[in-house]
């Protein structure tokens, strides 16, 4: 039981981050390499203003905040100019920009590695629930994680604006014709799947140690959650997440050689047997 | 007819300026020999993940360097250093180190690399006959395996198979002491953090024979999260646990470990903890984790080592590493050296070297030996304490003992066919 636990918890963490790509990629079109940054500038913000101002709250909000006008930014200033280009263009300027963010964490908050310390209001005992060994932060981080699922979930398939937002990816021609501003659509989703990346590295924080760079390896099994769950779903990358924290999980205690090479063949299983992803559509 | 020379020149001085371009471009350093200023090479790793163990290195070296320069210099000359970043890429510190010597005149190297890098600089130095001091490089086979050794290279750093002896020995005696019958490892998944839980727990069983593992854990270098490592040691329910996780890697572990509220359900020895970069970055570091001595400037308890420590802080603005003592120790032993030979050429220095003692603020009884048949440093402090989540942060230390290390040392040389 506590390795289930265990393996939500990776994977709601894990859900975080890559449904933000998940989401720039079904709306844009855009396979955000630089998705990671994100992540990492999260962490950075979160942590500055804990140490500032010591309050957690606030905390997580500069981590969420700060990376969607980051992201709004960086979409209207350069990515809105690789739209159209070929999709090494699009990957190549992602890159740099990889390079480029690590370089700007590394000026301003140097290379060695920090950390923002747990807050006192959940240095607590774990809770033991269903015979799992549950840390109360880790439940808070849940909570957030299903939040998000919810919402993201229902707002796209049920509100106008996420309707607005569905019609934008599947024809801007069209949709543009109608009145509606698709730059300013394109610019919220970026901005939103960078705030949500930037959330999971806020909340990330207390528990991680902060490096420039750190969003790599992040990305990397957020692609694999993408890419099994299916480029564009929400509920794919939610299943994903989940699936792969159950493995990494399991895998430890079955498998503890072959953790990072179960998560890969599972990736190879489900992309032979249905090479969209779980829940990915064929491409129109 | 009486020939006469023409003008130009002759095949004997074209022969003998050929034959000196050829001692120059064989021996660059012979040439510049005379040169009134040393230069001294340094690679070393001043980027990526582990920039700031080689920025550390480099700023022990050169506070160490102004003294000597302030004291009239290696033999009278004038100590230049000239530090290259190799981003820890084993095949790039070869390169700089060869470039160091061929293009940029250096006579002298402080190899700054981690071990991974420091064999390759080793190579170079064999290859070159350069006299090369390796600063940073903790495994014990680049001097303990006889095929590694040229009488140009020593090694001036603690040793693995030193550290796995003290803190073997350590953690036997507390865990006969509480009972400790069943422990856990979880170490990173690389040649470093194998070799070591290895050689730690030959020597724990060793001393405290009854002693059972029952579970293993090896997350990859740099993992993010520990979450299944972590559960799945509490559902091991082991008394003891051991580690060499470092830096930001041990950090991260401690802070996920510590809302499982591991450290009341088990003793736990990370060898790696007690070092400023890790003190000083946990915010809520937990008290009594066992630790073996990196660097920390209240062991050895002497006024020489606290005196360098704030001294290091005063110019920094942070405390030293591991790596800045070592490294600072290899100054001292070239500036002593250098004394001894009247000279700073390498090959005399090298044969001064072998077997010298020196004072030092790191040594267990205030010297340290650079051994004679192996070019290695013995005597260093080294030593074990626990834990306090404030400064002095391992308030005592208890220091290892020397005669043990070395009978061990032999042993175990013997086992693996270096003698």
């Amino acid at each position: 039981m506590t390795q289930t636990t265990s393996g939500l918890i990776i994977g709601m963490l894990l859900f975080l981050v890559a449904v933000g790509l998940t989401l720039i990629f079904g709306v844009l079109k855009v396979v955000n390499f630089s998705h990671g940054a994100f992540y990492m500038f999260g962490a950075y913000f979160a942590m500055t203003t804990y140490q500032l101002t010591e309050s957690f709250a606030l905390a997580m909000l500069a981590g969420a905040a700060g990376t969607a006008i980051l992201g709004l930014v960086f979409e209207r200033v350069f990515m809105s100019r690789v739209y159209g280009a070929d999709v090494l263009m699009q990957l190549l300027v992602c890159y740099a920009f990889v390079l480029i963010f690590d370089d700007v964490v590394r000026i301003i908050w140097g290379p060695e590695f920090k950390a923002m310390g747990m807050p006192a209001a959940f240095q607590v005992m774990p809770l033991f629930i269903a015979g799992g060994v549950v840390p109360p932060y880790y439940l808070l981080l849940i909570g957030v994680a299903l939040v998000a699922a919810i919402v993201l979930g229902l707002g796209l398939s049920r509100s106008r604006i996420g309707k607005v937002i569905r019609a934008a990816a599947h024809n801007p021609g069209m949709v543009s014709a109608l009145g509606i501003n698709t730059g300013l659509i394109y610019g919220g989703v970026f901005a939103l799947g960078g705030m949500l990346a930037g959330l999971a590295g806020a909340l990330a924080a207390p528990v991680r140690s902060l490096t420039p760079g750190m969003g790599f390896s992040v990305l990397i099994e957020s692609f694999i959650v993408t890419v099994i769950g299916g480029m564009g779903s929400i509920l794919g990358a939610l299943i994903g997440a989940l699936l792969l924290g159950l493995i990494r999980s399991f895998g430890s205690q079955g498998f503890p050689l072959f953790v990072e090479g179960l998560m890969y063949l599972f990736m190879v299983i489900v992309l032979v047997s249905k090479p969209t992803g779980l829940f990915g559509k064929e491409a129109a | 007819m009486t020939k006469t020379r023409r003008p130009g020149i002759s095949r004997r001085s074209t022969l003998a300026l050929m034959g000196a371009g050829a001692m120059s471009v064989a021996a660059p350093w012979v040439a510049r020999a005379q040169a009134k200023t040393i230069k001294i090479g340094m690679p070393t790793i001043l980027s990526g993940r582990v920039a700031q163990l080689g920025t550390s290195s480099r700023n022990a070296v050169m506070l160490e360097v102004e003294k000597v320069n302030g004291a009239g210099g290696l033999a009278g000359r004038q100590i230049e250093m000239v530090i290259r970043d190799s981003k820890g890429q084993p095949q790039e510190a070869a390169r700089v180190a060869r470039e160091l010597v061929n293009t940029d005149g250096c006579e002298l190297l402080l190899d700054g690399e981690a071990s991974s890098g420091s064999f390759a600089v080793h190579e170079v130095a064999r290859d070159l006959g350069v006299l090369c001091i390796h600063t940073c490089s903790e495994a014990s086979s680049l001097t303990a395996d006889p095929k590694q050794r040229i009488p140009n290279a020593f090694r001036c750093v603690r040793q693995g198979i030193h550290d796995s002896i003290v803190g073997g020995s350590y953690a036997a005696s507390i865990a006969k002491a509480k009972g400790l019958k069943k422990w856990a490892t979880c170490s990173p998944d690389y040649a470093y953090g194998r070799d070591t839980t290895g050689e730690f727990t030959l020597y724990l069983k060793r001393f405290a024979p009854d002693i059972e593992i029952i579970s293993e854990s090896w997350p990859k270098l740099f993992q993010a999260d520990y979450t299944e490592v972590v559960t799945k040691i509490l559902q091991a329910k082991p008394q003891a646990l051991y580690s060499c996780l470092w830096g930001g890697d041990l950090t991260s572990y401690i802070d996920q470990a510590n809302i499982y509220a591991m450290f009341s359900q088990m003793e736990v020895f990370a060898v790696n903890m007690a070092d400023y970069t890790a003190l000083t970055v946990v915010k809520n570091l937990p008290k009594g984790i066992h630790s073996g001595n990196r660097y920390i400037k209240t062991f050895p308890t002497t006024p020489e080592n606290a005196a360098w420590g704030d001294a290091y802080k005063a110019k920094y603005n942070e405390y030293p590493t591991n790596w800045s003592w070592q490294n600072a120790t290899a100054v001292m032993f070239l500036a002593e050296a250098a004394k001894k030979a009247n000279s700073a050429d390498g090959k005399k220095i090298a044969e001064v070297l072998k077997g010298l003692t020196i004072k030092c603020p790191f040594g267990a009884d205030g010297t340290v030996t650079m051994r004679g048949d192996d070019h290695t440093l013995v005597g260093y402090a080294i030593g074990w304490g626990t834990t306090i989540p404030q400064e002095p942060y391992v308030p005592e230390v208890k220091a290892g003992d020397w005669k043990t290390i070395f009978e061990l040392e032999a042993e175990w040389k013997k086992s693996k066919g270096y003698t």
